[in-house]
């Protein structure tokens, strides 16, 4: 038997509300597959799977309101026989209560034992916010006794029909970006950048193509993010527990501000191994879905650095704040007509931008940075090598 | 098809990608992106949109041309004669 557990959704989701089963009892679900929706303070979640399995039990009922790590469901390996010997402790609790089960959803419960429920209902306490810690998330005398305990009762009453977004959202960047500043010693370094030549090409290039095929600099630039980490590990991956783990795939975390407000950075998985056409559909599809609401767990998380740019709309140039647990943040501002002096001391006006790289001095140091940088500069002035760079 | 159905489309393609606008405030004399808040791709993805639902081509190079609604509205109203 497995436990399936609200994943972490990013450094800033400390919890989420179950909206949508997406699979039921008896389902076989494949690794990747969406099995649940989850709202969070920035965007209701797909939520997949991580393993392939048999849906055993749905534990997690729709509202419920849940810390990561709660057991949302019960899962049964492939081949593993459900009810068989030494999976007594995914038995559902006898005596399940007959306000724990909704007629509109009869799988879809908790396992809550007997003394609990009587405890709750004699000191008023709502099961729904108890967390369980008992096998399989089940909700024990003692989880219940805990939460009468608790000074600010979890009962509360429940807030009126929609929770101020837009100030949940605030909280939880706020939770992560002090977070970032409380633990991770940042360093800066810049870098002017020409894209004299990497406009061109994308000039011709979009000349050529179709109107929804043609690509934004954006997606060159976040192409070229990609290809000079390959050289750069200590820029790409997490810091846990103390210390660093490179990843081994670049998931370019994208910055995307929401219309009301806030921000979300989803991760374009494995970046390194998209050419720039395939960068640019992946973030027009990103956006597309992070304004929809339907991203995925895995892009939620996953990402192993934060790019945002600016854009033409921005300012000059950004210093950005690190999204724990990643490690950098490359920061790219509004591409704008500068002078710019050539190797013959000519002076021309030409698009540049100023790149920015924002990193955790416990791993990396100014130095490497500003390699970082020079080699980021030397892609953009080779586009046409970029978009054949594929793996 | 008229001006008024060739503005109702272009409200239309903003509106599905900016739902904050107030159509009645927006002027049509002024920079678009200066009283809307779009970005890059937001921009692309109107101009995506006009194209599809107009059946319109419109060459990277003009985008520079097309910076008021009434510059969008008179493009589109050109190339939809012409």
């Amino acid at each position: 038997m497995i436990e399936f557990k609200l994943p972490s959704l990013g450094a800033d989701m400390d919890d989420g509300t179950l909206l949508e089963w997406k699979v039921g009892v008896g389902d076989t679900v494949t690794k990747g597959q969406v099995i649940a929706v989850v709202d969070t303070a920035k965007a209701a979640v797909d939520v997949e799977c991580w393993t392939p399995g048999t849906v055993h039990e749905l534990v997690a009922e729709v509202g419920q309101k849940m810390p990561v790590g709660t057991v949302m469901a019960i899962l049964s390996e492939s081949g593993e026989k459900v009810g068989a010997g030494g999976t007594a402790e995914c038995r559902p609790v006898a005596n399940m209560g007959k306000a724990a089960v909704s007629p509109a959803a009869p799988t879809a419960r908790r396992m809550i034992s007997p003394a609990a429920r009587k405890h709750a209902e004699e000191r008023g306490i709502d099961l729904d916010a108890v967390v369980g810690s008992g096998p399989n998330g089940a909700v024990t005398l003692d989880d219940v006794e805990n939460a009468a305990a608790q000074p600010a009762p979890v009962t509360a009453p429940k807030p009126a029909a929609t929770p101020d977004k837009s100030a949940e959202m605030r909280k939880a960047i706020a939770a992560a970006m002090a977070r970032s500043k409380r633990e991770i010693p940042h360093y800066y370094v810049a870098e002017d950048i020409s894209l004299a030549k990497a406009l061109a090409w994308l000039q011709a290039e979009n000349l050529r193509r179709p109107m929804a095929e043609r690509l934004l600099p954006a997606a060159v630039l976040l192409k070229a993010v990609a290809v000079a980490l390959a050289h750069y590990p200590e820029l790409n991956g997490f810091f846990r527990d103390g210390s660093f783990a490179p990843a081994a795939k670049i998931n370019l975390g994208v910055a995307i501000s929401l219309r009301q407000g806030g921000l979300i950075a989803p991760a374009l998985l494995d970046a390194g191994a998209r050419n720039v056409t395939q960068i640019m559909q992946g973030l027009m599809d990103l956006v597309k879905r992070t304004r929809a609401g339907s991203l995925k767990s895995s892009e939620m998380s996953e990402a192993t650095i934060t790019v945002t740019n600016l854009g033409d709309q921005g300012s000059q140039l950004v210093f950005g704040v690190i999204y724990p647990p990643q490690v950098a943040l490359v920061g790219f501002g509004r591409v704008a007509e500068r002078p710019w002096g050539d190797a013959e001391g000519g002076l021309k006006a030409l698009p540049v931008v100023t790149a920015t790289l924002a990193a955790d001095h416990r791993v990396s140091d100014g130095h490497r940075g500003a390699l970082f940088l020079r080699e980021l500069a030397e892609l953009l002035q080779h586009p046409e090598e970029l978009e054949g760079l594929e793996k | 098809m008229n001006e008024a159905d060739i503005r109702a489309v272009a409200l239309e393609t903003l509106l599905a990608i900016a739902p904050e606008v107030e159509a009645d405030e927006l002027r049509g004399d002024k920079p678009l992106r200066n009283q809307v808040d779009l970005d890059s791709m937001d921009w692309l993805n109107f101009l995506l949109g006009l194209h599809e639902k107009l059946k319109v081509e419109i060459p990277e190079a003009d985008y520079a041309k097309l910076v008021t609604l009434d510059d969008v509205m008179g493009y589109l109203a050109k190339k939809l004669e012409g």
